[in-house]
Protein backbone atom coordinates (compact mmCIF):
# COMPACT_ATOMS: atom_id res chain seq x y z
CA UNK A 1 0.00 0.00 0.00
CA UNK A 2 0.88 3.21 -0.86
CA UNK A 3 2.59 5.60 2.18
CA UNK A 4 0.44 8.53 3.42
CA UNK A 5 1.80 11.63 1.68
CA UNK A 6 -0.58 13.74 3.68
CA UNK A 7 0.37 12.95 7.36
CA UNK A 8 0.78 15.83 8.91
CA UNK A 9 0.83 18.03 5.70
CA UNK A 10 -1.94 21.48 5.29
CA UNK A 11 -4.77 21.43 3.36
CA UNK A 12 -4.54 25.23 2.22
CA UNK A 13 -5.41 24.91 -1.45
CA UNK A 14 -6.27 22.62 -4.29
CA UNK A 15 -3.57 24.18 -6.30
CA UNK A 16 -1.16 22.10 -3.74
CA UNK A 17 -2.81 18.93 -5.10
CA UNK A 18 -1.40 16.46 -7.85
CA UNK A 19 -3.97 14.29 -9.53
CA UNK A 20 -2.40 11.26 -7.29
CA UNK A 21 -3.00 13.44 -3.97
CA UNK A 22 -6.87 13.67 -4.84
CA UNK A 23 -7.55 10.08 -6.36
CA UNK A 24 -5.44 9.00 -2.85
CA UNK A 25 -7.75 10.85 -0.56
CA UNK A 26 -10.90 10.01 -2.43
CA UNK A 27 -10.00 6.40 -2.17
CA UNK A 28 -9.17 6.28 1.39
CA UNK A 29 -12.72 8.42 1.95
CA UNK A 30 -14.00 5.02 0.47
CA UNK A 31 -12.12 3.31 2.45
CA UNK A 32 -13.62 4.82 5.71
CA UNK A 33 -17.43 4.72 4.16
CA UNK A 34 -16.72 0.46 3.97
CA UNK A 35 -15.15 0.56 7.28
CA UNK A 36 -17.03 3.40 9.83
CA UNK A 37 -13.49 3.09 11.83
CA UNK A 38 -15.36 4.79 15.04
CA UNK A 39 -12.31 4.62 17.14
CA UNK A 40 -9.57 5.76 15.04
CA UNK A 41 -9.22 9.09 16.01
CA UNK A 42 -9.31 8.63 19.86
CA UNK A 43 -6.91 10.78 22.02
CA UNK A 44 -6.69 13.13 19.14
CA UNK A 45 -7.70 17.26 19.66
CA UNK A 46 -9.50 19.02 16.73
CA UNK A 47 -9.14 22.55 17.22
CA UNK A 48 -12.38 24.10 15.62
CA UNK A 49 -11.13 27.83 14.70
CA UNK A 50 -14.67 29.34 12.89
CA UNK A 51 -13.12 33.17 12.94
CA UNK A 52 -16.50 33.65 10.74
CA UNK A 53 -19.59 31.70 11.06
CA UNK A 54 -20.17 28.47 9.44
CA UNK A 55 -22.58 26.14 11.36
CA UNK A 56 -22.89 23.91 8.35
CA UNK A 57 -18.97 23.51 7.37
CA UNK A 58 -18.32 23.43 11.17
CA UNK A 59 -21.15 20.94 12.46
CA UNK A 60 -19.42 18.64 9.35
CA UNK A 61 -16.12 18.86 10.43
CA UNK A 62 -16.80 18.64 14.28
CA UNK A 63 -19.13 15.18 13.24
CA UNK A 64 -16.23 13.80 11.37
CA UNK A 65 -13.90 14.10 14.18
CA UNK A 66 -16.44 12.59 17.23
CA UNK A 67 -17.50 9.91 14.81
CA UNK A 68 -13.87 8.83 14.44
CA UNK A 69 -13.98 8.95 18.45
CA UNK A 70 -12.09 12.36 18.75
CA UNK A 71 -12.06 15.44 20.30
CA UNK A 72 -12.79 19.17 19.76
CA UNK A 73 -12.39 22.26 21.18
CA UNK A 74 -13.23 25.58 19.39
CA UNK A 75 -14.94 28.70 18.63
CA UNK A 76 -18.12 28.87 16.72
CA UNK A 77 -17.47 32.71 15.58
CA UNK A 78 -14.69 35.50 16.90
CA UNK A 79 -16.77 37.86 18.65
CA UNK A 80 -15.18 35.77 21.79
CA UNK A 81 -11.82 35.26 20.61
CA UNK A 82 -8.90 37.98 21.13
CA UNK A 83 -8.55 38.74 17.69
CA UNK A 84 -11.28 41.18 18.92
CA UNK A 85 -8.91 42.55 20.58
CA UNK A 86 -6.27 43.04 18.07
CA UNK A 87 -4.07 39.56 18.32
CA UNK A 88 -2.96 39.40 14.86
CA UNK A 89 -3.86 35.95 13.46
CA UNK A 90 -0.61 34.68 13.40
CA UNK A 91 -0.36 34.91 17.11
CA UNK A 92 -3.34 33.60 17.70
CA UNK A 93 -2.95 29.93 15.58
CA UNK A 94 0.80 29.97 17.31
CA UNK A 95 -0.78 29.78 20.55
CA UNK A 96 -4.19 27.27 19.24
CA UNK A 97 -1.54 25.22 18.06
CA UNK A 98 0.23 24.23 20.90
CA UNK A 99 -2.88 23.00 22.56
CA UNK A 100 -4.44 20.96 19.67
CA UNK A 101 -3.18 18.13 17.38
CA UNK A 102 -4.94 19.76 13.68
CA UNK A 103 -6.85 22.92 13.32
CA UNK A 104 -9.83 23.25 11.17
CA UNK A 105 -9.69 27.02 10.13
CA UNK A 106 -12.29 29.58 8.56
CA UNK A 107 -11.58 32.83 8.35
CA UNK A 108 -12.87 35.72 6.32
CA UNK A 109 -10.08 37.38 5.14
CA UNK A 110 -8.35 35.97 1.43
CA UNK A 111 -5.35 33.70 1.89
CA UNK A 112 -5.40 33.52 6.14
CA UNK A 113 -4.80 30.00 6.16
CA UNK A 114 -1.74 30.34 4.11
CA UNK A 115 -0.77 32.55 6.81
CA UNK A 116 -1.98 30.67 9.64
CA UNK A 117 0.02 27.62 8.57
CA UNK A 118 3.16 29.53 9.00
CA UNK A 119 2.68 30.40 12.30
CA UNK A 120 2.10 27.18 13.77
CA UNK A 121 3.75 23.43 13.02
CA UNK A 122 -0.03 21.98 13.73
CA UNK A 123 -1.43 21.03 10.23
CA UNK A 124 -4.19 23.08 9.31
CA UNK A 125 -6.78 21.96 7.33
CA UNK A 126 -8.58 25.32 5.47
CA UNK A 127 -12.18 25.47 5.92
CA UNK A 128 -12.89 28.77 3.84
CA UNK A 129 -10.62 31.81 3.72
CA UNK A 130 -12.63 34.55 2.51
CA UNK A 131 -13.51 33.82 -1.38
CA UNK A 132 -10.12 32.20 -1.78
CA UNK A 133 -10.13 28.29 -1.09
CA UNK A 134 -12.23 25.71 0.49
CA UNK A 135 -10.58 23.00 -0.38
CA UNK A 136 -12.72 20.04 1.57
CA UNK A 137 -15.90 21.43 -0.63
CA UNK A 138 -14.17 20.43 -3.91
CA UNK A 139 -12.55 17.13 -2.65
CA UNK A 140 -16.25 16.41 -1.29
CA UNK A 141 -17.46 17.73 -5.12
CA UNK A 142 -14.91 15.49 -7.18
CA UNK A 143 -15.64 12.09 -4.53
CA UNK A 144 -19.47 13.01 -5.39
CA UNK A 145 -18.81 13.05 -9.03
CA UNK A 146 -16.67 9.96 -8.95
CA UNK A 147 -19.02 7.94 -6.95
CA UNK A 148 -22.34 8.95 -8.98
CA UNK A 149 -20.50 8.25 -12.31
CA UNK A 150 -17.77 5.95 -11.75
CA UNK A 151 -15.45 7.97 -12.75
CA UNK A 152 -13.76 11.33 -13.49
CA UNK A 153 -11.86 11.06 -16.58
CA UNK A 154 -14.47 11.23 -19.44
CA UNK A 155 -17.61 13.23 -18.27
CA UNK A 156 -19.51 16.49 -19.40
CA UNK A 157 -19.68 18.65 -16.62
CA UNK A 158 -21.84 22.12 -16.72
CA UNK A 159 -20.84 24.34 -13.74
CA UNK A 160 -23.88 27.03 -13.78
CA UNK A 161 -24.24 30.24 -11.59
CA UNK A 162 -22.14 32.97 -10.15
CA UNK A 163 -18.60 31.85 -11.92
CA UNK A 164 -16.85 34.87 -11.23
CA UNK A 165 -16.90 35.33 -7.73
CA UNK A 166 -18.07 31.50 -6.46
CA UNK A 167 -15.17 30.09 -5.10
CA UNK A 168 -16.52 26.47 -5.83
CA UNK A 169 -16.67 27.08 -8.80
CA UNK A 170 -13.71 27.58 -9.36
CA UNK A 171 -11.47 25.71 -7.29
CA UNK A 172 -13.66 22.87 -9.00
CA UNK A 173 -12.66 23.74 -12.21
CA UNK A 174 -8.84 23.93 -11.41
CA UNK A 175 -9.52 20.19 -9.57
CA UNK A 176 -11.31 18.58 -13.00
CA UNK A 177 -8.43 20.56 -15.17
CA UNK A 178 -5.99 17.47 -13.92
CA UNK A 179 -9.04 15.03 -15.20
CA UNK A 180 -9.69 14.06 -19.06
CA UNK A 181 -13.38 16.36 -18.58
CA UNK A 182 -15.20 18.46 -21.12
CA UNK A 183 -16.30 21.52 -18.96
CA UNK A 184 -19.53 23.50 -19.75
CA UNK A 185 -19.46 27.50 -17.90
CA UNK A 186 -23.25 28.57 -17.80
CA UNK A 187 -23.09 32.04 -16.51
CA UNK A 188 -24.51 35.97 -17.22
CA UNK A 189 -22.42 37.44 -19.48
CA UNK A 190 -21.03 39.88 -16.28
CA UNK A 191 -20.67 36.44 -14.20
CA UNK A 192 -18.85 34.51 -15.97
CA UNK A 193 -15.66 32.53 -15.07
CA UNK A 194 -12.70 34.88 -14.35
CA UNK A 195 -9.84 34.38 -17.67
CA UNK A 196 -7.19 33.10 -15.01
CA UNK A 197 -9.38 29.92 -14.07
CA UNK A 198 -9.77 29.53 -18.19
CA UNK A 199 -6.28 30.02 -18.50
CA UNK A 200 -5.47 27.30 -16.40
CA UNK A 201 -8.09 24.81 -17.87
CA UNK A 202 -6.73 25.63 -21.30
CA UNK A 203 -2.85 24.79 -19.90
CA UNK A 204 -3.78 21.49 -19.01
CA UNK A 205 -5.57 20.76 -22.67
CA UNK A 206 -9.17 20.81 -21.42
CA UNK A 207 -12.00 21.41 -23.36
CA UNK A 208 -14.54 24.08 -22.54
CA UNK A 209 -17.30 26.44 -23.50
CA UNK A 210 -19.22 29.29 -22.76
CA UNK A 211 -22.82 29.42 -22.39
CA UNK A 212 -25.97 32.06 -21.56
CA UNK A 213 -28.52 29.15 -21.61
CA UNK A 214 -28.80 26.07 -19.67
CA UNK A 215 -31.28 24.20 -21.67
CA UNK A 216 -28.52 24.25 -25.24
CA UNK A 217 -26.19 21.89 -23.35
CA UNK A 218 -28.72 19.79 -20.65
CA UNK A 219 -28.56 16.75 -22.77
CA UNK A 220 -24.96 16.27 -22.75
CA UNK A 221 -24.23 16.34 -19.25
CA UNK A 222 -23.11 13.68 -17.14
CA UNK A 223 -22.88 16.52 -14.12
CA UNK A 224 -24.95 19.58 -13.72
CA UNK A 225 -23.35 21.83 -10.58
CA UNK A 226 -25.65 24.34 -9.73
CA UNK A 227 -24.20 27.71 -7.94
CA UNK A 228 -26.54 30.15 -6.37
CA UNK A 229 -26.60 33.70 -7.69
CA UNK A 230 -26.63 36.24 -5.14
CA UNK A 231 -28.66 39.45 -5.46
CA UNK A 232 -25.75 41.66 -4.11
CA UNK A 233 -23.62 41.09 -7.22
CA UNK A 234 -25.48 42.81 -9.40
CA UNK A 235 -25.74 46.88 -9.56
CA UNK A 236 -28.64 46.88 -10.66
CA UNK A 237 -31.56 44.56 -9.57
CA UNK A 238 -33.67 44.42 -13.01
CA UNK A 239 -30.49 42.53 -14.69
CA UNK A 240 -30.67 40.45 -11.02
CA UNK A 241 -34.44 39.61 -11.53
CA UNK A 242 -33.79 38.98 -15.38
CA UNK A 243 -30.65 35.98 -14.55
CA UNK A 244 -32.55 34.59 -11.40
CA UNK A 245 -34.66 32.85 -13.43
CA UNK A 246 -32.76 32.15 -16.23
CA UNK A 247 -30.31 30.46 -14.22
CA UNK A 248 -33.42 28.36 -12.33
CA UNK A 249 -33.93 24.56 -12.94
CA UNK A 250 -37.33 23.42 -13.31
CA UNK A 251 -38.58 19.64 -14.05
CA UNK A 252 -39.98 20.40 -17.60
CA UNK A 253 -36.35 20.85 -18.20
CA UNK A 254 -34.85 17.41 -17.22
CA UNK A 255 -37.05 15.46 -20.01
CA UNK A 256 -34.03 14.97 -22.93
CA UNK A 257 -30.77 14.68 -20.19
CA UNK A 258 -29.36 11.53 -19.92
CA UNK A 259 -30.41 8.75 -17.45
CA UNK A 260 -27.72 9.05 -15.72
CA UNK A 261 -27.40 12.71 -15.11
CA UNK A 262 -26.72 13.79 -11.99
CA UNK A 263 -27.46 17.16 -10.21
CA UNK A 264 -25.00 18.59 -7.57
CA UNK A 265 -25.16 21.86 -5.93
CA UNK A 266 -22.89 23.13 -2.78
CA UNK A 267 -26.07 24.05 -0.55
CA UNK A 268 -27.67 26.02 0.67
CA UNK A 269 -30.05 26.42 -2.38
CA UNK A 270 -31.98 29.54 -2.82
CA UNK A 271 -34.30 29.20 -5.86
CA UNK A 272 -31.55 27.60 -8.49
CA UNK A 273 -33.20 24.19 -8.16
CA UNK A 274 -36.84 23.86 -7.79
CA UNK A 275 -37.73 21.40 -4.90
CA UNK A 276 -40.18 19.17 -7.25
CA UNK A 277 -36.72 17.91 -8.57
CA UNK A 278 -35.59 16.49 -5.64
CA UNK A 279 -37.60 13.54 -5.86
CA UNK A 280 -36.11 12.73 -9.56
CA UNK A 281 -33.29 10.24 -9.90
CA UNK A 282 -31.40 12.95 -11.23
CA UNK A 283 -30.88 14.82 -7.28
CA UNK A 284 -28.11 14.29 -5.76
CA UNK A 285 -27.14 17.26 -3.69
CA UNK A 286 -28.33 15.80 -0.12
CA UNK A 287 -25.83 12.92 -0.70
CA UNK A 288 -23.47 15.20 -1.90
CA UNK A 289 -23.81 16.97 1.39
CA UNK A 290 -23.51 13.76 2.94
CA UNK A 291 -20.17 12.73 1.74
CA UNK A 292 -19.07 16.17 3.06
CA UNK A 293 -18.53 13.96 6.37
CA UNK A 294 -17.01 11.10 5.09
CA UNK A 295 -14.55 13.36 2.82
CA UNK A 296 -13.40 15.60 6.05
CA UNK A 297 -13.28 12.14 7.73
CA UNK A 298 -10.50 11.02 5.31
CA UNK A 299 -8.47 14.12 5.91
CA UNK A 300 -8.34 14.11 9.18
CA UNK A 301 -7.15 10.68 9.27
CA UNK A 302 -4.84 11.30 6.50
CA UNK A 303 -3.22 14.19 8.20
CA UNK A 304 -2.79 12.95 11.66
CA UNK A 305 -0.87 10.30 9.92
CA UNK A 306 -4.05 7.42 11.76
CA UNK A 307 -4.73 5.70 7.98
CA UNK A 308 -2.75 4.53 4.78
CA UNK B 1 20.83 64.07 -33.33
CA UNK B 2 22.50 60.87 -33.70
CA UNK B 3 22.05 58.21 -30.65
CA UNK B 4 26.13 58.58 -30.01
CA UNK B 5 25.94 62.32 -28.96
CA UNK B 6 22.31 61.92 -27.06
CA UNK B 7 23.74 58.97 -25.07
CA UNK B 8 23.78 60.79 -21.26
CA UNK B 9 27.13 61.01 -20.02
CA UNK B 10 29.02 58.52 -18.63
CA UNK B 11 29.59 58.04 -14.70
CA UNK B 12 32.63 57.23 -12.84
CA UNK B 13 30.92 54.84 -9.84
CA UNK B 14 27.18 53.55 -9.59
CA UNK B 15 25.30 51.12 -12.52
CA UNK B 16 23.64 51.21 -15.39
CA UNK B 17 20.72 49.89 -16.26
CA UNK B 18 20.57 50.02 -20.06
CA UNK B 19 17.60 47.94 -22.20
CA UNK B 20 14.74 48.90 -20.38
CA UNK B 21 11.35 47.89 -22.28
CA UNK B 22 10.54 51.87 -23.28
CA UNK B 23 8.13 53.28 -20.54
CA UNK B 24 9.16 51.15 -17.69
CA UNK B 25 12.61 53.09 -16.63
CA UNK B 26 10.16 55.39 -14.09
CA UNK B 27 8.65 52.25 -12.46
CA UNK B 28 11.82 50.74 -11.91
CA UNK B 29 12.96 54.05 -10.45
CA UNK B 30 10.21 53.87 -8.22
CA UNK B 31 10.30 50.15 -7.40
CA UNK B 32 13.80 50.78 -6.34
CA UNK B 33 12.55 54.00 -4.26
CA UNK B 34 15.29 56.56 -5.90
CA UNK B 35 12.76 58.96 -6.94
CA UNK B 36 14.06 60.93 -3.91
CA UNK B 37 17.62 59.63 -4.92
CA UNK B 38 19.94 62.29 -3.24
CA UNK B 39 22.59 61.70 -5.96
CA UNK B 40 22.75 62.11 -9.79
CA UNK B 41 20.66 59.69 -11.15
CA UNK B 42 20.37 59.98 -15.43
CA UNK B 43 17.60 58.65 -16.91
CA UNK B 44 17.04 58.41 -20.43
CA UNK B 45 13.46 57.36 -21.99
CA UNK B 46 12.91 56.66 -25.84
CA UNK B 47 16.26 56.41 -26.77
CA UNK B 48 17.14 54.91 -30.06
CA UNK B 49 17.98 50.92 -29.85
CA UNK B 50 19.31 48.65 -32.38
CA UNK B 51 17.50 45.85 -30.71
CA UNK B 52 14.54 47.02 -29.46
CA UNK B 53 13.63 50.15 -31.63
CA UNK B 54 13.55 52.44 -28.24
CA UNK B 55 14.53 51.95 -24.94
CA UNK B 56 14.79 53.27 -21.63
CA UNK B 57 18.18 53.70 -19.74
CA UNK B 58 19.14 54.67 -16.12
CA UNK B 59 22.50 55.60 -14.77
CA UNK B 60 22.92 55.32 -11.16
CA UNK B 61 25.62 58.10 -9.44
CA UNK B 62 27.15 55.76 -6.68
CA UNK B 63 24.98 53.55 -6.13
CA UNK B 64 25.59 49.90 -6.75
CA UNK B 65 22.42 47.67 -7.45
CA UNK B 66 22.37 44.24 -5.26
CA UNK B 67 21.74 40.72 -6.93
CA UNK B 68 18.30 40.87 -4.99
CA UNK B 69 17.29 43.93 -6.95
CA UNK B 70 18.52 43.43 -9.95
CA UNK B 71 15.75 40.29 -9.74
CA UNK B 72 13.14 42.86 -8.31
CA UNK B 73 13.99 44.90 -12.09
CA UNK B 74 14.04 41.43 -14.15
CA UNK B 75 10.16 41.28 -13.31
CA UNK B 76 9.76 44.24 -15.23
CA UNK B 77 12.58 44.34 -17.74
CA UNK B 78 13.54 40.74 -18.31
CA UNK B 79 15.95 41.94 -21.35
CA UNK B 80 17.79 44.93 -19.19
CA UNK B 81 21.57 44.29 -18.91
CA UNK B 82 23.09 45.83 -15.76
CA UNK B 83 26.65 46.86 -15.33
CA UNK B 84 28.67 48.10 -11.83
CA UNK B 85 30.61 51.08 -12.46
CA UNK B 86 34.18 51.94 -11.06
CA UNK B 87 36.44 54.35 -12.13
CA UNK B 88 34.33 54.52 -15.42
CA UNK B 89 35.37 50.93 -15.95
CA UNK B 90 32.88 48.31 -16.27
CA UNK B 91 33.80 45.64 -13.18
CA UNK B 92 30.82 43.84 -13.17
CA UNK B 93 27.47 42.92 -15.09
CA UNK B 94 24.83 41.29 -12.86
CA UNK B 95 23.37 38.32 -14.62
CA UNK B 96 19.55 38.87 -14.78
CA UNK B 97 17.65 36.07 -13.44
CA UNK B 98 13.26 36.33 -13.27
CA UNK B 99 13.04 35.30 -9.53
CA UNK B 100 11.16 32.34 -8.82
CA UNK B 101 9.07 34.68 -5.94
CA UNK B 102 9.24 38.42 -4.98
CA UNK B 103 8.78 39.48 -1.52
CA UNK B 104 7.84 42.24 0.43
CA UNK B 105 8.02 44.18 -2.62
CA UNK B 106 4.51 44.94 -3.86
CA UNK B 107 1.01 45.36 -2.48
CA UNK B 108 -1.44 42.71 -3.07
CA UNK B 109 -4.12 44.38 -4.79
CA UNK B 110 -6.80 42.38 -2.93
CA UNK B 111 -7.66 44.56 -0.36
CA UNK B 112 -8.99 41.53 1.99
CA UNK B 113 -5.91 39.70 1.65
CA UNK B 114 -4.22 39.06 4.67
CA UNK B 115 -0.95 40.94 4.04
CA UNK B 116 -3.06 44.19 3.57
CA UNK B 117 -4.51 42.97 7.23
CA UNK B 118 -2.06 41.19 9.22
CA UNK B 119 1.12 42.97 10.27
CA UNK B 120 3.48 40.86 7.22
CA UNK B 121 4.89 40.45 4.02
CA UNK B 122 3.64 39.97 0.66
CA UNK B 123 5.28 37.67 -1.48
CA UNK B 124 4.19 36.56 -5.05
CA UNK B 125 5.07 33.45 -7.48
CA UNK B 126 6.53 34.48 -10.88
CA UNK B 127 5.04 32.42 -13.77
CA UNK B 128 6.26 33.14 -16.59
CA UNK B 129 4.61 31.53 -19.71
CA UNK B 130 6.19 32.65 -23.32
CA UNK B 131 6.95 35.97 -23.23
CA UNK B 132 4.50 37.12 -20.61
CA UNK B 133 4.90 37.60 -16.64
CA UNK B 134 2.43 37.20 -14.08
CA UNK B 135 2.55 37.57 -10.58
CA UNK B 136 0.44 35.38 -8.32
CA UNK B 137 -0.31 36.17 -4.40
CA UNK B 138 1.30 32.92 -2.42
CA UNK B 139 -1.77 33.98 -0.02
CA UNK B 140 -4.73 34.83 -2.05
CA UNK B 141 -3.67 33.11 -5.29
CA UNK B 142 -5.04 36.32 -7.18
CA UNK B 143 -3.27 36.77 -10.83
CA UNK B 144 -1.89 39.91 -11.76
CA UNK B 145 0.17 40.79 -14.94
CA UNK B 146 3.16 42.66 -14.42
CA UNK B 147 1.84 46.14 -15.95
CA UNK B 148 -0.89 45.77 -12.82
CA UNK B 149 2.38 45.91 -9.90
CA UNK B 150 1.86 49.35 -9.29
CA UNK B 151 1.72 49.93 -5.47
CA UNK B 152 5.34 49.56 -3.71
CA UNK B 153 6.60 48.53 -0.31
CA UNK B 154 8.81 50.92 0.76
CA UNK B 155 10.15 50.77 4.96
CA UNK B 156 10.17 54.55 6.02
ZN1 LIG C 1 -3.03 38.71 -1.93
Amino acid sequence: MKQNILRGRDIISMADFSKEDILYILRVADQVKKSNPNRLLSGCLMGSCFFEPSTRTRLSFEAAMKRLGGDVIGFADSSTTSAKKGETLYDSIKIIGQYVDIIVMRHPVDGSARRAAEATDTPIINAGDGSNQHPTQTLLDLYTIKESQKSIDGIHIALVGDLKYGRTAHSLAQALSHFNVRLYFIAPPSLQIPPHIANHVKAKQVKFSFHEKLDDVLPKLDILYMTRIQEERFSDSMEYNRVKDVFRLTLDQLGAVRPSMRILHPLPRVREIDPSIDATPHAYYFQQAQNGLLVRQAVLSLVLGKIE
Amino acid sequence: MPSKTLSVAAIKNGTVIDHIPQGTALRILALLNLTSYPKIATVGLNLPSQSMKRKDLIKLEDREITQEEASQIAVFAPKATMAIIRNYAVIKKIPLRIPDTVEHVFLCHNQNCVTNKDRMSSKFRIIQTGSSIHLECVYCERMYSQDQMKNYIHDV
